[in-house]
């Protein structure tokens, strides 16, 4: 194949100046990206806008008289509530002992939910055993696991982890099936194409390719996991170990609403911001991967 | 490689010993997929060869089983009867869709084929600058796949497709989607690139045109069941051109041998 004839057409070089000209204009259209400050203002506006809503109704509520001051105190009065329990040693070490919980069930959930979705991904027997089974465990509200647990496991930490455990797996179970499920066909057929075989095929196609999933079952598994543990902690008090679910149910008993609503909205922010945390996971993958719209 | 009825594949333990060799020889190759009244026959004894270097264009409407040809001689898929021998091993394959890794780099993409075949990360780095200089992509190795056309993205699959250094590349209707003068140069492009490295090309295609434009032999299968009903050489002097009367004769020869097979269909 050596030796060309002098091409009657485009030549080595016309191609090349053709091509890169084509690449040009069909790049130049394509919208320049946002600088990141601007993306995360943008996003921030209407979730502040939105807070600031629910302030103001909560105001007015607690304006128009419904409920005396002691039962429902004003956003005010709360956020004093708060600068009064955050400092203490009390609060620290309930939050310390709530997120080990939070981590250690989480972890957990994670490693069981990875093996049980690879294992019912791979194995035709267990999907059509399992498949339903890890979506109707997830119908069940978690709290409905408690009392067993308690019966197995006395008011322990192992009763909250159990529960902790059986709320987030399922989720995280699912998120790899389905990141599994729908690898594109036609990129695991080029990775065996170009080589990768067995494991290979797993470490190098199936895996980055169902990562989206995965994080997107991680994120839910979270959300989960959060909510069981919170209804834990209500249930299974254990003695000299503060812990936020507690906490509410400390300050519950003392009818002071002010701090109660104060350690409501340190539950709901913890979750926020570890919600958030997944979020910017999986945004970064979608960034990396050209999945935004646009 | 050879790929039986019974899904064996076998590595060929001896060299290529004669230069005659063809590089890929299906013998009397039948497919059916599923099985009792759902069964479908995709091929009914297909025999074809590709001798090493030359460019073969499969045409056909569809149904008749173009792509299922293409899995069985990459040894993706078995054949239900006869066998398939391709002796330098597997075939790279490239397909409509680009099918890059959205999650590496173009560079990343390129090299991934040559790190699941042990070269050495080096090697990798070297080999892959230059297969991406070669398709005129050296200034986009490090972006990710979405950010390039879908012409470039086919020009970055091409270079996966030549850093396994097979003999023998299987094109499956690879420049497909994409408008005509982005087409009309990536055929510039692959017919130089062909000649530069010699491998054989088994090339599946609706398009007349583009196999007149690109063939050495134009084989036409008809449909459901695909058989190889007809085959043509294709003598026209390269480099040649899409518009060329030459290519335009060849392609109305094609299409009316073509249209007759569409209309055994028909009422």
């Amino acid at each position: 194949m050596a030796g060309d004839p002098a091409p009657p057409t485009t030549s080595a070089g016309d191609l090349r100046r053709d091509l890169s000209g084509l690449d040009a204009l069909e790049l130049a259209g394509a919208a320049r990206e946002r600088s990141r400050l601007a993306t995360v203002l943008g996003a921030l506006w209407p979730k502040l806008l939105a807070l600031a809503l629910a302030v103001l109704v909560w105001q007015v509520v607690v304006w128009s008289g419904w409920k005396p001051d002691y039962l429902l105190p004003g956003p005010a009065a709360v956020a004093r509530g708060m600068v009064d329990i955050v400092p203490t040693g009390e609060f620290a070490s309930a939050v310390a002992t709530t997120m080990r919980r939070a981590v250690t069930g989480f972890a957990l959930a994670a490693v069981i939910g990875f093996v049980l979705g690879i294992a019912v991904s791979r194995i035709r027997v267990l999907r059509a055993a399992l498949g339903s089974m890890i979506t109707a465990l997830q119908t069940m509200p978690s709290i409905a696991w408690f009392p067993l647990a308690i019966l197995l496991y006395q008011l322990t930490e192992g009763a909250i982890l159990f529960v902790v455990v059986l709320g987030a797996a399922p989720a995280i179970a699912n998120g790899v099936i389905a990141g599994v499920d729908y690898v594109p066909p036609v990129l695991v057929r080029v990775g065996r194409n170009i080589g990768a075989r067995g494991l290979g095929l797993y470490r190098y196609v199936v895996a980055p390719a169902s990562l989206p999933s995965i994080v997107a079952g991680l994120k839910q598994g979270w959300a989960f996991a959060w909510r069981s543990l919170m209804a834990g902690e209500l249930l299974v008090t254990i003695a000299n170990r503060p812990a936020l679910g507690e906490l509410l149910d400390v300050y519950r008993e003392q009818s002071d609403s002010l701090h109660l609503i104060a350690m409501m909205i340190v539950v709901l922010a913890v979750g926020l911001v570890i919600d958030a945390l997944f979020g910017q996971v999986d945004a970064a993958i979608r960034r990396r991967w050209g999945m935004t719209g646009g | 490689m050879t790929t039986r009825a019974d899904g064996t594949v076998r590595e060929d333990a001896r060299p290529p010993d004669d230069a005659v060799r063809p590089a890929v020889a299906v013998n009397a190759v039948g497919k059916v997929h599923g099985r009792g009244g759902n069964a479908v026959v995709a091929l009914d004894g297909i025999t074809l060869t590709v001798e090493p270097g030359e460019f073969v264009c499969v045409v056909g409407a569809s149904g008749c089983g173009k792509s299922t040809l293409l899995s069985l001689v990459a040894g993706l898929d078995a054949p239900t009867t006869g066998t398939i021998d391709v002796p330098g091993g597997t075939p790279a394959l490239m397909f409509q869709e680009s099918a890059l890794f959205p999650w590496l780099t173009v560079a990343g993409n390129v090299e991934l084929a040559l790190k699941l075949h042990g070269v050495g990360r080096a090697e990798r780095r070297e080999r892959a600058r230059e297969l991406l200089a070669a398709v005129h992509l050296a200034d986009f190795a490090r972006r990710r796949p979405h950010q390039l056309s879908g012409g470039m993205r086919q020009r970055a699959a091409l270079a996966r497709t030549l850093a396994l250094r097979t003999p023998v590349l299987l094109m499956d209707e690879p420049f497909g989607a994409l408008d005509a003068m982005t087409r009309d140069l990536l055929h510039d492009e692959l017919e130089r690139l062909w000649r530069q490295r010699g491998p054989a090309v088994l090339f599946v295609t609706h398009n007349v045109r583009e196999a007149a434009r690109l063939a050495d032999r134009i084989v036409l299968l008809s449909s459901r069941p695909g058989r190889v009903v007809w085959q043509t050489r294709v003598d026209t002097p390269r480099p040649r051109r899409i518009d060329s009367p030459e290519t335009a004769a060849i392609a109305a020869d094609v299409t009316a041998r073509l249209r007759e097979e569409v209309r055994r269909h028909g009422g």
